[in-house]
């Protein structure tokens, strides 16, 4: 018991209680923190037992297989790989966009804060509502590409019904660049729909980031005669960049994880080839996991989803550490 | 010297008239009348919030990146109105140089901050040649002549502010405001920069806001006293109060609130 210096009428000072009370809330706190540290590690000891050994070549350049010895999850892995990519092609110009005109050229008025409230508010909105609004807009494209919608009996569009069905032409007539109206399952539905989901966080990262270069520096730009875009892309953007990067990777590695978008968008669960172009259909890893997960035989259930959880959060774990590389390597130091 | 200004116009650079600047519905400073003399530095001194720094960047139109700021009344340079409509403020700011009171290089290489100016203005010049001279003007070259490409960050807080003079003279200034350029550093570093003022004067003119009654003294020829209106001290509006040649003023000031001012009784 710790015994004050000196007592004065007017102050009950009780120490030892209160620094007893200060004592059980370090306790208190540190058992929080360890809460969920615990369960996180119980989950990725279980899984690394249960999968651990499941992690072999065919897990990666095999397709699915009724012989659990024989499945893999090569197109889930190619897929998503390739699904961030194009989200990320997506996502970044339009969210730094964004983020530059609000940050930099939008007034100070109603219709800004109204939009911030917005985006605030969008990036909370769960995932399967983005997979409904990509469906509807990406995937059928509000069925205007049908024989019977209005717009293709407008313009007379020659539209093939089915399954592969819509309209399908090349971009500019040059050959390669294939469009296809309505994207249905394909690689950019998923990629746009996965867009409009992270387009949110992209857009309040790169908000900070670029919020965080001293306004000093935008005056001595101004000072010496620099318009506003030269301000920003000389300046601004150049410091902000690793931040903005580092936001951009983690929204990504919020994407890799997401399932329920795509199952609405009818990305396949078995897809046992590979996507030859943006236009195909395609799986993703957490696809192919919640498959073998649904599956009654103990190999899927257990031990090839634990494998496939290993790979998946490998993968995390890797756009993670870019985005720590990325921060820390090119981050001005003021 | 003692002689009060005696000038005919093509010596003013700046002509105010009837200058007010408002933040919002705040009124900051009020019908400003004032006229900066060529090859000359004026100081402008006053308590703090009475509107100095409002008024240097009056000269620059920096007011206007604060979104709510407005001015009223005439700024003539060189005879013509820079409020006028159809002057496009970016044009104005290359030829009226500006330092700031904590020293802000752009974090990259020394060489690039001082040709960051010319460069965006399409200079079509020697850049080397334009760099060496800019960094011998500010007093900086012998210092850094063998390290252009290292960062200009990692220079001390004095090189780093004669790096930002550097960097105002490369676009070819006519002008040069300073807004307490000296305020972040030491008394020696502080020296240099009043040293450095002293020799730019010969081809540019200096506009310096400084809160250092010794500074405004020992640099300035003509000073100009700016205060809180004291008819209205809650507005806090700033009002010019006296201006004249800086060793008159310091002496022999007209104005008992200049004289208490000065000599320490308030501000």
């Amino acid at each position: 018991m710790t015994a004050s210096v000196e007592t004065n009428g007017d102050f009950k000072e009780n120490l030892g209680f209160r620094q007893k009370l200060g004592r059980f809330f370090n306790v208190l706190l540190l058992i929080c923190t360890l809460v969920g540290l615990v369960v996180l590690t119980a989950l990725l000891v279980d899984v690394a037992l249960e999968g651990g050994s499941w992690i072999r070549p065919q897990l990666f350049t095999n397709y699915h297989s009724r012989f659990p010895e024989k499945a893999g999850m090569k197109s889930g892995i190619v897929g998503s790989l390739i699904l961030i990519g194009l989200t990320g092609l997506f996502s970044f110009p339009i969210g730094v966009g964004a983020a530059i005109y609000l940050e930099e050229y939008a007034p100070k008025n109603w219709l800004t804060n109204f939009i911030n409230i917005n985006i605030n508010n969008l990036s909370g909105v769960p995932s399967i509502v983005y997979g409904m609004l990509g469906l509807t807009v990406f995937g059928r494209m509000f069925g205007l590409f049908e024989p019977d919608s209005w717009l293709v009996k407008a313009f007379n569009i020659p539209v093939a019904a089915g399954m592969q069905g819509g309209w399908q032409f090349d971009l500019f007539g040059i050959p390669g660049l294939a469009i296809q109206l309505p994207f249905g399952r394909s690689l950019v539905a998923g990629a746009m729909t996965m867009t409009l989901l992270i387009l949110p966080v992209v857009i309040i990262a790169s908000r900070e980031a670029i919020r965080a270069v001293p306004p000093s520096i935008r005056e001595a730009a101004y000072g010496l005669g620099a318009t506003r875009w030269q301000t920003v892309s000389t300046q601004v953007l150049p410091v902000a960049v690793p931040g903005i990067l580092t936001g951009m990777i983690l929204a990504l590695s919020r994407a890799v994880g997401e399932t329920a978008p795509l199952l609405i968008m009818g990305a396949f669960t078995y897809v046992p080839f590979l996507p030859e172009s943006v236009w195909d259909q395609f799986t993703t890893m957490p696809i192919q996991i919640y498959n073998w997960i649904t599956l009654p035989q103990e190999d899927y259930r257990i031990h090839l989803a634990a494998a496939g959880i290993i790979v998946l959060l490998a993968v995390l774990l890797s756009l993670n550490t870019i985005a720590v590389y990325l921060r820390n390597k090119f981050q001005v130091k003021w | 010297m003692l002689a009060d200004q005696n000038s005919n116009n093509h010596d003013i650079v700046f002509t105010t008239k009837q200058l007010s600047v408002y933040y919002g519905k705040q009124l900051a400073i009020r019908d400003i009348d004032l006229e900066i003399q060529r090859h000359k530095i004026t100081a402008i001194i006053g308590p703090s919030g009475c509107g100095k720094s409002t008024l240097l960047r009056s000269f620059n139109r920096m007011n206007e990146l604060i979104p709510t700021a407005r001015v009223e009344g005439k700024v003539y340079y060189n005879e013509k109105n820079i409020y006028a409509e159809g002057i496009d403020p970016v044009s104005i700011r290359r030829h009226i140089g500006m330092v700031f009171q904590k020293p802000n290089p752009f974090p990259k290489s020394i060489y690039d901050n001082v040709a960051f100016g010319a460069r965006i203005n399409k200079y079509q010049g020697n850049m080397d040649e334009l760099v060496e001279r800019s960094l011998r003007q500010a007093a900086l070259w012998d210092e850094v002549k063998d390290k252009l490409k290292d960062g200009g960050l990692a220079l001390s807080g004095g090189q780093q502010q004669r790096l930002c003079i550097a960097r105002a003279l490369a676009t070819e200034p006519d002008v040069i405001l300073m807004d307490e350029p000296a305020s972040a550093l030491d008394p020696i570093a502080t020296l240099r920069i009043e040293e450095l003022m002293e020799k730019l004067k010969q081809n540019y003119t200096i506009i310096v806001v400084t809160h250092n009654m010794q500074q405004a003294s020992r640099v300035s020829d003509m000073t100009a006293f700016l205060s809180i209106d004291r008819s209205s001290p809650e507005a806090r509006i700033g009002i010019l109060v006296e201006y004249g040649v800086t060793q008159r003023m310091f002496i022999k000031p007209e104005k008992q609130e200049t004289e208490d001012y000065i000599t320490g009784r308030f501000g």
